[in-house]
Parts: C-alpha cells; sequence; structure tokens
C-alpha cells in the first residue's frame, strides 16, 4: 500500500510499504477514507520531538471502514465505518478504568522512553513517534487498530466523512480543554490559538455553559472562523496588547478560563518571541511558551489554565509567581479520547456542532509534504488539510 | 565441599536472603593465572572463530573457556583437583523494582508462583521446570545464541499470595537469589508487587565492578520483565509495534511477514 512517510526534517515521501496486518486478536484493520494533518504533526516534521525515524507512517486522526477484524473484536464486524481516537488504550488499566486513556500503562511498548524523558509511561498514539508506541500511522490506505473495541466508534447513519473525521482528535481535544476549564455559569473562556483544536475547544466551552468565548490568534482569516462558525469575540495579537485587551474586555477581571490550544510552537511578538525563538533554534529550548505565558498572566485571580497544545519538554521563563499568587489552577494532558467520543457523536448528530467547517483541503497521500506545507504557512486560508489515501491510487 | 544448611528462619525480613557463593562467584585461579588465562583464550578466540571452520570453532570454543576462566577466576578442573588459592568473598549485587498491577493479589500471585509461566514474561528466560515441591531447573539462552546456561534453584519461603523467595542451590552458573512480595494496592489499585534480586558478580572483584557498570542494565532488564508481567495480567498480551508497516528499508529478505512471525513466537499471543 501507499503511506506518507518522514523522511528527515520537513521531507516527506510517498513511499510503498507493507500492508498492515492483524497481529493482536484484539486488532482491527481499517480501510482509512480519511486522515487529517495536525498541527502536533508540525512539532514531528520540524524535529523538536525526538525518536521519529526516517520510515514512520505519520498521522494519527482518521476514521474509515473495517475490513478485518480480529477473533476478540466484539463491537466490529467488517464494512463497519468507524472514526478512532488518536490515543491507543488498553481499557483494562487503572488509568483506563478512571478514563484516563492518554494515561494507559499498557499501549506503549516503548514505555522506557517516555519513562526516560516524562518519569512515566503513556499511552501509545498512531503515527507520533516512537517515544508515544512507535506504531504506524493513518496517512496510509490501511491501518492496525490496536484494542479495537476500546479505541473505535461506529459512526451514526446520516452522517458525512467530513463532520466525523475531528472526532479522532481535533474535537475530543478541544472539548476535554473544555471540560478541564472548570467551566461555571458566568465564565469567560480565553482560547489561544483559533486553528482545529481551538475551533473545538470554542464550541465546547458554548456547549459546556461558557458566558462568553475570546478567541487569540494572529490569523485573520482563522478569527473570522472563529466568529462566524465558533461565535467567539476575536483578539488578533499583532493588533492589539492581548493582556489589557483581555482586561478591558472583562470589566478588568481577565477571562475565569484559559485555554492554550497552540503549545510548543507558538508565535509572538516582540523580545520575548525573539528570545524563545533562538533558543529553540539552537535546540537550547524545546518548547516556546509565549502562549502559556500569556495565559497565566491574563488569567483571573483563582481561575483556570487549561492546556492541550502540545509540549515536549523543557520550557523557559514560565511566570510561576503569577500562577502562585494569583492562586490558579493548572489542568492539562493529551486527550482521553474514548472517554469523550461517543458523547461528541451525538452532539455531531444532534446538529449542535458540525466540525466539517474545518476541512478546507483534500488531498491525495502523493500531495503529503506540499498538504503540510499549506497547512504550516497558513495559505490559502487552510484550516486543516485532510488526506483521502485512497486518491492516491491513481496517481504514482 | 562443605555441605550448606539452609534454615528458613534466617528469612524473616525483606531482602535479608543472600545467595550462596558456592558457584561461579568462587574464585580459585590466582590472579596472574587469571590474566595469562583471559589473554590466550582472547586469542584463542579470535584466530579460533575468523575461520567458520570445524576446527576453528574448537579452538573459538577452547578460547570461549578459557577466557571465562580467567574473567571469573573459576576455574573447574582446579576444583575438581582442589587446586588453587583461598576463596574470596565478593560483595553481593542487587537489584530492585517495584510495580502496581490492576489484578487482585491472588491471581498475581498464583500466576508468578507457577514457576513454568516465568518465561512467558522474563525475556532472558527460555524455560523454568519444577523438579519437585521446592526445587526447579532455569534454563537461559547466553546473549548472541552460542549455547545456555542453566542453574537449580530452591524455594526457601512460601506464604500463600503474599511472598516468595528463593535461592539458586550449589554450583549455579550465577548464584542469586530472590525475594517477590504480593501487597494490596491502596484504594483499590490492584496489587503490588515488590522484586528484591541478589547475585554475586561471576567475575570476583574484577566482577563486582563490571556488576557496578551493568547492573543499571539488569535493573532495567527487571523492569522490563515487570512490565511485561503486568501486561500479561492486565491485558493478556504483549503490545507490539514493530511488526507493521513502515517505509525503512528492509534488509534482503527481511519481510513485514517475518516480523510478525516473530512478534507471534512470544507465547502471549
Amino acid at each position: 500500500m501507499k503511506a506518507l512517510c518522514y523522511n528527515s526534517v520537513k521531507d516527506l515521501r510517498v513511499e510503498n510499504v507493507p500492508d498492515p496486518e492483524i497481529i493482536s486478536p484484539k486488532d482491527m484493520i481499517v480501510r482509512v477514507t480519511l486522515s487529517s494533518v495536525c498541527g502536533s504533526d508540525l512539532h514531528i516534521i520540524n524535529g523538536f520531538i525526538p525518536t521519529v525515524k526516517a520510515g514512520d507512517v505519520l498521522g494519527h486522526e482518521f476514521m474509515g471502514g473495517v475490513v478485518e477484524t480480529g477473533r476478540d473484536v466484539k463491537k466490529f464486524v467488517k464494512g463497519d465505518r468507524v472514526v478512532v481516537a488518536s490515543v491507543i488504550a488498553c481499557g483494562e488499566c487503572h488509568y483506563c478504568n478512571q478514563q484516563s486513556y492518554s494515561l494507559c500503562d499498557n499501549t506503549n511498548p516503548n514505555a522506557y522512553l517516555p519513562e526516560k524523558m516524562f518519569g512515566d509511561t503513556l499511552a501509545g498514539i498512531y503515527g507520533y513517534t516512537h517515544a508515544f508506541g512507535g506504531y504506524a500511522g493513518s496517512h496510509a490506505q490501511y491501518i492496525r487498530v490496536p484494542f479495537a473495541d476500546n479505541g473505535a466508534f461506529k459512526v451514526p447513519e446520516g452522517l458525512q466523512d467530513d463532520s466525523v473525521i475531528f472526532c479522532s482528535d481535533a474535537f475530543p481535544t478541544g472539548y476535554m480543554a473544555a471540560d478541564m476549564a472548570n467551566i461555571k455559569p458566568g465564565s469567560v473562556v480565553a482560547v489561544w490559538g483559533a486553528g482545529g483544536v481551538g475551533q473545538m475547544a470554542m464550541q465546547s466551552a458554548w456547549l459546556l455553559g461558557a458566558e462568553r468565548v475570546i478567541a487569540i490568534d494572529r490569523e485573520a482569516y482563522r478569527l473570522r472562523v472563529a466568529k462566524e462558525k465558533s461565535k467567539a469575540e476575536t483578539l488578533n495579537f499583532t493588533e492589539v496588547e492581548v493582556l489589557e485587551a483581555l482586561k478591558d474586555l472583562t470589566g478588568g477581571r481577565g477571562p475565569d478560563c484559559c485555554i492554550d490550544a497552540v503549545g510548543m510552537e507558538s508565535s509572538g511578538t516582540g523580545i520575548g518571541y525573539a528570545y524563545d525563538k533562538a533558543k529553540q533554534w539552537a535546540r537550547m529550548e524545546n518548547d516556546r511558551p509565549l502562549v502559556l505565558r500569556d495565559a497565566i498572566m491574563a488569567c483571573r485571580k483563582g481561575g483556570t489554565v487549561s492546556i492541550v497544545g502540545v509540549y515536549s519538554g523543557f520550557a523557559d521563563k514560565i511566570p510561576m509567581g503569577a500562577a502562585m499568587n494569583k492562586a490558579l489552577t493548572f489542568k492539562m494532558g493529551q486527550m482521553h479520547g474514548p472517554k469523550y467520543i461517543p458523547r461528541l457523536l451525538d452532539h455531531v448528530q444532534n446538529g449542535d456542532v458540525d466540525p466539517s467547517f474545518l476541512v478546507t483541503h483534500k488531498m491525495g497521500l502523493h500531495q503529503g509534504q506540499q498538504g503540510y506545507d499549506m497547512f504550516t504557512l497558513k495559505e490559502d486560508n487552510c484550516m486543516r488539510v485532510v488526506f483521502d489515501p485512497q486518491k492516491s491510487l491513481q496517481h504514482g | 565441599m562443605a555441605t550448606i544448611k539452609i534454615r528458613s528462619s534466617e528469612f524473616i525480613d525483606r531482602g535479608v536472603i543472600k545467595p550462596l557463593p558456592t558457584g561461579s562467584s568462587y574464585m580459585n585461579v590466582g590472579s596472574t593465572e587469571r590474566i595469562v588465562s583471559a589473554a590466550a583464550g582472547l586469542a584463542l578466540m579470535y584466530f579460533g572463530l575468523r575461520k567458520f571452520s570445524m576446527p576453528g570453532l574448537l579452538a573459538g570454543a577452547a578460547g570461549a573457556a578459557l577466557f571465562e576462566r580467567g574473567a571469573s577466576g573459576y576455574c573447574p578442573v582446579n576444583n575438581l583437583v582442589q587446586r588453587g588459592p583461598a576463596k574470596k568473598s565478593v560483595e553481593t549485587a542487587e537489584i530492585t523494582k517495584s510495580l502496581t498491577i490492576n489484578k487482585p493479589r491472588t491471581e498475581v500471585y498464583q500466576y508468578w508462583r507457577k514457576l513454568e509461566n516465568l518465561p512467558t514474561f522474563m525475556q532472558h528466560l527460555e524455560s523454568v521446570s519444577q523438579t519437585d515441591e521446592r526445587r526447579s531447573h532455569w534454563v537461559a539462552p547466553v546473549p548472541g545464541g552460542v549455547g545456555k546456561i542453566s542453574w537449580d534453584a530452591e524455594i526457601v519461603e512460601e506464604v500463600e499470595n503474599e511472598k516468595l523467595s528463593w535461592r539458586s542451590v550449589l554450583n549455579a552458573a550465577v548464584d542469586n537469589s530472590g525475594e517477590v512480595l504480593f501487597k494490596d494496592a491502596p484504594g483499590d489499585q490492584g496489587t503490588e508487587i515488590y522484586v528484591i534480586i541478589k547475585y554475586l558478580p561471576p567475575a570476583g572483584a574484577i566482577g563486582s565492578t563490571v556488576a557496578k557498570l551493568f547492573n543499571p542494565a539488569f535493573k532495567q532488564m527487571l523492569k522490563e520483565d515487570l512490565r511485561r508481567f503486568k501486561r500479561l495480567m492486565e491485558i493478556g498480551e504483549i503490545p507490539v509495534s514493530e511488526a507493521q508497516p513502515s517505509g525503512k528499508k528492509l534488509a534482503f529478505g527481511d519481510t513485514t511477514h517475518d516480523k510478525i512471525e516473530q512478534a507471534y513466537e512470544s507465547p502471549l499471543l
């Protein structure tokens, strides 16, 4: 089959790779119909997350049709249309029992790597480096889905692929961001990053009862989408002083809930940005935590900072003084997919949220590099490039 | 050789049990002789194994034996003819690890207590067979696939569902002892297991240094073994990601199918 593989930093190639096979009785094989790029892929492609190897198949946000099931798979049969959580969870360990699926003890074959990097093992994630298990990703015609009964979900009749694909990762991530943000009646929620996850966080904030939602980004078109699709007030940080503007917008209090949907490669302005950019370029700092700093400084006293943007290592100049003295609550993590996906599919089916507006570009795998370039450079008002791996059949 | 008495009353507290210095940790070759043996052994191995022929292999094997004699300071021939300097005591190396398994204590204990199960998660063991109520025979392949080592062990204390301790009996390839404790984890999180393994470095005083160097690796090995145990208990399998599609160029004759076969070789799938 064809698959989009990492070759070296900012160099992706379509390769002929062997078809996946059932390895464990709990596996199933899915023929991928849609597989999305994700901002977190960029950290890998740009060389900031170690343990990626040439030949690794990328992609973790996908859906498709079941073509083969292992003998212990109970929930699915050949032909079922499924969306699959990007995080691979066993369903049996203590963490899975607590629905903290991304903390699964058992699905990472390379547990010793996160143990060294982070002090403990973490769940495997499709196509997301060997530290996260070394599982083959979804930018391929077929993918092996381990622990299928726990990670895959049947797509309700009548829903379009475009509306469902983001229930794999962006929607549960955004929803978890809002869920962790401690939203109460009257809460003002600020979301940094108006990409796929940020938009889903904004819409989830409404679902969870937010009073107001404020989007912060530098891309005018993304802020336009935030206003039109996610009903947010918008701030462009290249035009206004964000901390001041957030105070001015909230009666001088600041937002109750601050969501970082950007992570380690955030952009900014001024000297801080130049400092972090230089350190990161020299690989002296993995993470460029501009958004996190702003979120901490902007957050109202006693408020909550919820982090779903990805950080991989060490970050400098985190204003702990502000966090401590303002008594902030920090909540963060990779999303616990299977906890949220059923209710998100319900929301999509009920018409509460339709994430299909995020699909701005559809391509074949052979356009993989081009797709990621477009996504990185935010060309042509790109929100998300989504690959149709079957489309590449017609091309070399 | 004197008979060693094993009294289980000695082993009340955790980690009290110690391996008996009877096997390869016992030195009966003098220092100069050891250096000469090791050097000659290395030379024989080098020249023997350069040529892939029967005489070459024999020379290589003889070299390996000589080298081991030099490195370990133990010569079975000397032992037989009662030759050699007085024994030296060596430092006991110890590794400990603990892990929480989300299963009831009885289930976890019973799986471990059936010693035949141990190679399903202890990657460096080939087999364990229980020879009588207390004794068992352990076989491990030598890394690199050039033979096997084996030893006998004896259970010195057993408290059902709580504790199991053992130690290797006379003339073990590696003198070792160990203890596994099984405790209920707080807050309904299953079972905590605590493993303490002690061994006498096979290479005597030199070995103590080597053991210090390698102890972190052994510790990691034990950790990985326990992790496999946990996964086996919790999900009935040990997940793999290697045997699957990748764009990396495969070596000649190497196919994904072969890799899957290898994954299947694990007795757990």
